[in-house]
């Protein structure tokens, strides 16, 4: 048994925190100290892209981990990425202070307009960073937790779970539209200033939320792996493979699944923290199911399972999607993007980095078999 | 028979001479009336109305309608008063013919308040209250009803006496006891009296008069109107009951036709089809197609496009679905999660599709005129389409059934989701009737959007609108049993519906979410699930 951070840190994830904490460097270096002219600037508009980027790639490691380790398929997680994000909207909108619209000292420009007499209940605290920070974590864990507990409890399992939590998402997305809801409605939460007295708009700050976020995927990444690569872990994909066989071998399933779910939930809040002051706006239609499925999509490209592949995968779709809603071929990113989904379950089911294991294991066993007396290489 | 028709015309000619004449003669009460026009005051205004319409003048008609249309002029220095006729001529109101001479130059449009427009629609009601057509006659006594002029009353009286049309006369009954019962000098008995009445007629209109009564009433009205009042009431509150449950089944019969494809798909392949609303969404284009070309071709034949697309979209959905079960589906069986990834990317490649060929925008697609319209039954008022959504929700559900209980076909999908192994061994070629259970949901959705492209927009996006709640009425009301399929429907659109009055629809949508999340806890199988060994597979 070899000690649990060699297990953690092999040679793909060990190479995957060292590609990301380069890119993390690599990145403001060339957009803050190479002058602008040159052929390696990078763009403030690819910043915020790139930290953009990172936002869905922690999201997608967040879906990977419950869905390729614990066979839980959500398709509403963009639910507890729109919460996180909305929890750091009150925050950044709270900052706005008198410099909205109206000037208001204590509302919102949106409440002001609509006629708010007060401040909700639920909108104190979030002048304070720790605060809103802490219900970024706590808002969508809690609501995992609620949710996961009756859900699990009863064993709802495979597709039953995966429509009801397209509901979840759907039901908060018909929540948020509200104008009474307090959260801005339809227009949402926008027109950020300052983020810790920094300002959104400018270079630095978005250089150090993409540092920040780098930073923030690369600690989930080694929670996950911790996870992955424990006993704890090993049962999660026990269960996921045979979920009746380990629960009558004595593992109580609800529990593992509930932990696992509420975590990854949280990882979602963040990402959605993350991705709120990069972009500018947090507003309801980021609840909307297709989102949802779509980062799935991204998990099943770079490789369900594989914590690597997730964000691999993130990156990948999203650039694809950058690029090509951007130019003449904008009316057939649907086509591709279906395609993406169709192509991906059908020819590429173990996604990018599936497969190259599954090529890399085939090869070595082809290897192993030309020595003779070799022990039997572990099924993949 | 053409001689004494040319004599009736000279008569009446001669008659109207006559009248004209007799106005220029001598200065009638009509005459007199209009001099309450010219002096620009709104009361004087008032009673000059009230006056003309009692006069009984042929011109008082004209008069008043051009009064009500803003055509009725009046000169302070000639102390005169001109209609103006639609196409422009100036008409000396007295005589009713072309006015002499130049228009005067302080020539001014009589002004109406909101006050003077309740006297003049009272007026133009007591005037059509012996109109020809029963349906003006009929809204003549409705807009009675709503004003109360005690003027009208004799006009009302010797229409009701001459009133042979039982429609008519019951709303002129109930025009003549609103009168009755607001004005200041009727008895204690005609009063209740002419509270029984409106208590009969039992709507809004007759609440809202009731309760608007003043309170200074003697104690034996003010009793029968509080027990009128309480009657009215339950009256509405049964018949919105009625409604409700009417509007729920509705949008209960739209929800079963939307998931009765996806439940029979998901019941025996246990696949989760993603693309099921697009297939609906085909079925809505196929409508629009054949009607395109009905326009184009032979309009005559407009009134039968649904029946000829009833089949066509059948046919079209159903084997879009075989194509997708041989080239995707079957490839992932046993693979329920990935199936799902796969049908939702297939139904954005569809959307996309068709936003491709048709365009973004909505298609306009017709009602024939036997889908058009409404009548009234009761209290409420029920649209032809709406009801006819709901019987051929119901002729498809039978149809279906019977298919499954009495064809080939229908014995080997059943037996198929009961036990996919056995059934294999039994000689039933799985495969195959996976294919075209497959082409089944999907041609029973393409009939689904024939019948929704008449109450929804036909769009790209049509589909996506049903399919989160058709996994709802499926998952709620259990797999692989039609039942459930609508009790689930029902239930869910009614409840909707119930809900909606005082939680808004998007809050009761969330109070119905909300409530399946926390149902599935209980039964995670549905309400009329699978008992046995499928259900843990």
């Amino acid at each position: 048994m070899s000690h649990p951070l060699i297990r953690m840190l092999d040679r793909g994830a060990t190479l995957f925190l060292v590609l990301l904490g380069a890119f993390a460097i690599a990145i403001p270096v060339l957009n803050l100290l190479v002058p602008p002219g040159s052929a390696l600037h990078v763009s403030t508009y690819f910043v915020a892209l790139f930290g953009k980027y990172i936002c869905y790639g922690l999201l997608a490691l967040s879906i990977d981990l419950i869905w390729g380790y614990a066979g839980i398929l959500s398709l509403g997680h963009g639910a507890f990425f729109a919460l996180g994000g909305y929890a750091m909207g009150m925050y950044l909108m709270r900052q706005i202070g008198t410099r909205g619209v109206y000037a208001n000292p204590i509302l919102p420009d949106f409440m002001v307009f609509l006629n708010w007499p007060e401040l909700p209940v639920y909108w104190y605290g979030f002048d304070y960073f720790a605060y809103a920070a802490l219900m970024v974590v706590l808002v969508p864990g809690v609501l995992a937790f609620v949710f996961g507990w009756f859900a699990f409890r009863s064993r709802v399992t495979g597709v039953y779970l995966s429509i009801i939590t397209q509901a979840l998402t759907f039901a908060l997305l018909l929540g948020f539209f509200r104008n009474n809801f307090g959260f801005g409605g339809n227009n949402g939460l926008t027109d950020f200033k300052e983020i810790l007295g920094f300002n959104v708009q400018v270079e630095t700050t978005r250089n150090a939320l993409l540092v920040i976020s780098c930073l923030a995927l690369a600690l989930c990444f080694l929670i996950c792996r911790a996870i992955v690569t424990s006993k704890f872990g090993k049962v999660l994909v026990a269960i996921r493979d045979a979920e009746s066989r380990t629960r009558f071998l004595g593992y109580r399933v609800e529990a593992y699944k509930l932990f696992v779910f509420t975590l990854s939930a949280c990882m979602a809040g963040i990402a959605g923290a993350l991705y709120v002051p990069q972009v500018g706006i947090i507003n309801p239609s980021e609840f909307a199911p297709g989102n949802s499925i779509e980062a799935v999509i991204w998990v099943a490209v770079g490789g369900r399972g594989t914590l690597i592949g997730a964000v691999l995968g993130a990156f990948v779709v999203n650039y694809a999607k950058t690029y090509f809603t951007s130019g003449i071929l904008a009316p057939y990113w649907l086509f591709m993007l279906g395609g993406l989904f169709i192509g991906t379950t059908l020819l590429m089911p173990r996604g990018i980095i599936g497969t190259y294991y599954h090529w890399r294991a085939n090869r070595t066993e082809k290897k192993d078999a030309a020595v003779p007396n070799a022990a039997p290489h572990a099924a993949e | 028979m053409r001689a004494s028709y040319d004599r009736i015309i000279a008569f009446v000619i001669a008659l109207g001479l006559l009248v004209a004449g007799a106005g220029l003669a001598y200065a009638g009460p009509y005459e007199d009336a209009l001099a309450g026009f010219t002096t620009d005051d709104f009361s004087d205004t008032a009673d000059a109305v009230n006056a003309i319409a009692a006069s009984g003048s042929p011109l008082a008609g004209p008069l008043i309608e051009a009064l009500q249309e803003g055509r009725l002029s009046f000169s302070a220095k000639d102390k005169k008063v001109y209609i103006k006729t639609k196409n422009g001529a100036l008409l000396d109101a007295a005589t009713g013919k072309p006015a002499e001479g130049a228009a005067p130059d302080d020539i001014e449009a009589i002004r109406l308040n909101n006050r003077l427009r309740g006297v003049v629609d009272a007026a133009v009601g007591g005037l059509t209250l012996m109109a020809s057509d029963p349906n003006r006659r009929y809204d003549a006594a409705q807009a009675v009803f709503k004003s109360r002029a005690a003027d009208v009353l004799p006009a009302l009286d010797k229409a009701l006496a001459a009133e042979t049309n039982v429609r008519v006369k019951k709303a002129m009954t109930e025009a003549r006891a609103a009168i009755v019962l607001t004005a200041e000098d009727s008895s204690v008995a005609d009063k209740i009296f002419a509270i029984a009445v409106i208590r009969d007629r039992g709507d809004q209109d007759a609440l809202g008069l009731i309760d608007g009564l003043p309170a200074d009433q003697p104690d034996a009205v003010h009793k029968a109107a509080l027990a009128a009042s309480g009657k009215i009431q339950s009256t509405l509150a049964i018949w919105s009951t009625v409604q409700n449950a009417w509007y729920g089944l509705s949008l209960g019969s739209v929800l079963l036709l939307a998931a009765i494809g996806l439940a029979i798909t998901f019941g025996v392949m246990g696949v989760i089809n993603m693309a099921h609303g697009e297939m609906v969404m085909i079925g809505a284009y196929t409508t629009f197609v054949v009607q395109e070309f009905i326009r184009t071709r032979n309009p005559a034949l407009f009134d039968y496009s649904l029946a000829i697309a009833i089949p066509l979209a059948f046919l079209v959905a159903g084997s879009a679905g075989v194509v997708i079960e041989r080239t995707i589906i079957r490839f992932l069986y046993g693979r329920p999660l990935e199936t799902l990834l796969a049908t939702w990317g297939l139904s954005l490649v569809l959307q996309q599709g068709v936003r491709t060929i048709f365009g973004p925008t909505n298609k306009d697609v017709g009602n024939p005129s036997w889908m058009s319209g409404a009548f009234d039954l009761g209290g409420i008022t029920i649209t032809y389409n709406r009801m006819w959504i709901i019987v051929f929700t119901g002729m498809v559900f039978v149809a279906l059934l019977g298919m499954l209980r009495f064809t080939r076909l229908g014995l080997e999908m059943r037996a198929v989701t009961q036990n996919r192994a056995m059934a294999a061994a039994m000689g039933i070629r799985t495969a195959r009737i996976d294919a075209l259970t497959f082409g089944l949901g999907s041609g029973i959705a393409g009939i689904a959007g024939v019948a929704l492209s008449q109450i929804d927009n036909v769009s790209p996006n049509l589909g996506q609108g049903y399919i989160i709640d058709s996994f709802m009425v499926v998952v709620f009301g259990g797999v692989g049993n039609l039942w459930g399929t609508l009790v689930g429907a029902l239930t869910l659109g009614i409840a909707n519906k119930f809900l909606e009055p005082f939680a808004g629809a998007v809050l009761g949508k969330i109070a119905i979410l909300v409530f399946i999340i926390l149902f599935i806890q209980k039964r995670p199988r549905g309400m009329f699930a699978l008992k046995g060994r499928a259900v843990e597979t």
